[in-house]
């Protein structure tokens, strides 16, 4: 009987083990797929081409990428502009100030920020944002700007949890030490807390900028999607997310790899944001 | 032994519930299914016609109860691909044929205009087709230069690709390139969208779509109207044709018969389209 139990436990290990490894399989079979599809173009028309061009005509052969890479990285630098300071205040107040019962109140409701679908977020970007930018600032209101507020308020719950906890979890002792110095609470926060908890601030900062280059619903909806690189904040611009979510309805033969050769970099530039994120950063707290 | 049992009766309950399902979805194939074949007529092609087709297949299937009637998109290229491998029956295209596909037979089932619209609010009412193009190929990007204020002109075109702006790009753009800095969305319904909240926009859509959120302007003098596009007055317009290739089948033939008959033809009016009748 208790051999019986001993193996079905080690069924039970060995079952969930092959489903923990599934996972593994299909980020595996994703990065095979973009690869296999994206990468014979770059064959073709060249690294260089495709990655430093100017100029994307995919349907009379011209393949450049490079106005939305910069695109891309101006969406969530003006993200990171207004979520960041909104998403630290937001974390300090939260660990620092807040009582018990505004905790509980605002955590979930932070959840909840979280769970709207970006379709939404792109929904209200054009009816409130984009009017908004329009009257008030001018230009088409489809603008680096309308995409920044819009990814700014998308990135918060991701800055707010992750610097939360790397507040949380510098020692007690810490403030304490301060307290007895003499400190006052803000001089405790500004000059101890925060920067104890800087990896921690910082990596929520770059998973922030992962979310934001990898928006892709929202981001169509209010950028206007223009080609140029853009010259002020109120002009229209392009993503890499977005280039493909607008093309690939019709896209076929090489503008389908075209595609898929925008994925790719898109993956890379993901890849690195996630490996800053988590090795770089996290790695000099347990040091 | 409980729990066993009651994971044994949902693993049986679930293979039932899909083998029933299988049974089903094998009774409603058009090939397989118990009593007569039915009979299949495939198409393909562009994206613009194909939920028109869709709807001239509904109301066909209501009264040929035997066929069934296979819509799918993939654009205009692809459908005349396809046609000449055979792969399909009828080929869907809303560009007119280049030269080495002219082998394919052509039947026009209507026509398309596309008008250029901006908002309401907007005074100017009437430009030139070489006005239209500087416009989209980035030369004019003043309203001031069309009479009206000074402010930017926030010009919309639809993505690489799309039938609307293949045809766009040959009735009107003629040999220039479409500007990089103006706006793009992806289908007419997102175009119409940005023209009908921007008082200092201006895009292009299919004439079936305009209603009173936009206004169509007026290009050298002559409004899109079904009569000017009718009479050949007004120029940006595009066929839409069902491509046939070799020996055609009676199937495909009633179906087409259907779709040019006064019936079906009032079909596609009823949407905002050209009829040939």
């Amino acid at each position: 009987m208790i051999k019986k139990k001993f193996s079905k436990e080690h069924a039970v290990r060995w079952v969930l083990m092959l489903f923990a490894l599934s996972s593994l399989l299909f980020l595996f079979l994703i990065f095979i797929f973009i690869l296999f599809e994206g990468l014979p173009l770059f064959h073709k028309i060249g690294l260089k081409n495709i990655i430093f061009g100017f100029k994307w005509a995919p349907t009379k052969g011209s393949f450049g990428i490079f106005p939305m890479i910069v695109s891309s990285f101006l969406v969530t630098f003006g993200a990171l502009v207004i979520g960041a300071p909104l998403g630290l205040s937001c974390a300090i107040y939260l660990s620092e100030y807040s009582g018990k019962r505004l905790k509980m109140f605002l955590k979930p409701a932070l959840e909840l920020l979280a769970g709207i679908p970006s379709v939404v977020y792109g929904f209200l970007g054009v009816v409130y944002i984009v009017p908004m930018v329009r009257n008030y600032f001018g230009g088409a209101g489809f603008s680096l700007l309308s995409t920044s507020i819009i990814l700014g308020v998308m990135i918060l719950p991701t800055i707010i949890s992750i610097s939360f906890d790397a507040l949380m979890s510098v020692p007690r002792t810490y403030r304490e030490g301060s307290f007895a110095m003499g400190a006052t609470k803000w001089q405790t926060i500004f000059r101890v807390v925060v920067p104890s908890a800087k990896s921690g601030i910082l990596a929520s900062f770059i998973l922030g900028m992962g979310r934001a280059i990898g928006e892709t619903m929202a981001v169509i909806m209010v950028a206007g999607n223009a080609l140029k690189i853009p010259t002020s904040i109120l002009d229209p611009l392009r993503t890499l997310t977005g280039n493909i979510a607008l093309e690939l309805a019709y896209a076929t033969g090489d503008h389908r790899q075209g595609l898929f050769s925008t994925g790719v970099v898109l993956l890379l530039i993901i890849m690195i944001l996630n490996y800053i994120a988590n090795f770089g950063i996290k790695r000099k707290v347990i040091k | 032994m409980f729990l066993r049992n009651n994971l044994m009766n949902k693993f049986i309950s679930i293979v039932l519930f899909c083998s029933v399902m299988l049974l089903c979805s094998c009774n409603y194939s058009p090939t397989t299914g118990f009593g007569h074949k039915k009979k299949t007529v495939t198409l393909a092609g562009s994206t613009s016609i194909m939920p028109f087709t869709e709807k001239l297949a509904e109301h066909f299937m209501v009264d040929h109860p035997e066929f069934v009637i296979n819509v799918q998109g993939g654009g205009s290229t692809a459908g005349i691909q396809a046609c000449l491998n055979k792969t399909i029956d009828i080929g869907m295209s809303s560009r007119e044929l280049k030269q080495e596909e002219t082998i394919l037979n052509e039947i026009l089932i209507c026509h398309d205009g596309i008008s250029v619209v901006v908002h309401p609010r907007n005074p100017v009412s009437a430009l030139t087709l070489e006005q239209i193009r500087g416009i989209f190929s980035g030369h004019i990007r003043n309203w001031k230069e069309l009479g009206w204020i000074d402010r930017k002109i926030d010009a919309v075109t639809r993505e690489e690709g799309s039938g609307t702006r293949g045809s766009f790009e040959e009735l009107v753009m003629k040999n220039e390139e479409i500007y990089d800095g103006i706006m793009v969305q992806d289908s007419n319904g997102s175009v119409k969208e940005v023209v009908a909240t921007d008082p200092y926009a201006i895009g292009y859509i299919s004439l079936g779509l305009v209603d009173n959120r936009v206004r169509a302007l007026s290009i050298d003098g002559i409004y899109a109207s079904v009569e000017n596009i009718k009479t050949k007055k007004y120029k940006i317009v595009r066929p839409f044709l069902f491509l046939t290739y070799g020996d055609i089948n009676d199937n495909v033939i009633i179906f087409i018969n259907f779709v040019i008959s006064k019936n079906g033809q009032n079909i596609l009016k009823k949407e905002g389209l050209i009829g040939i009748l």
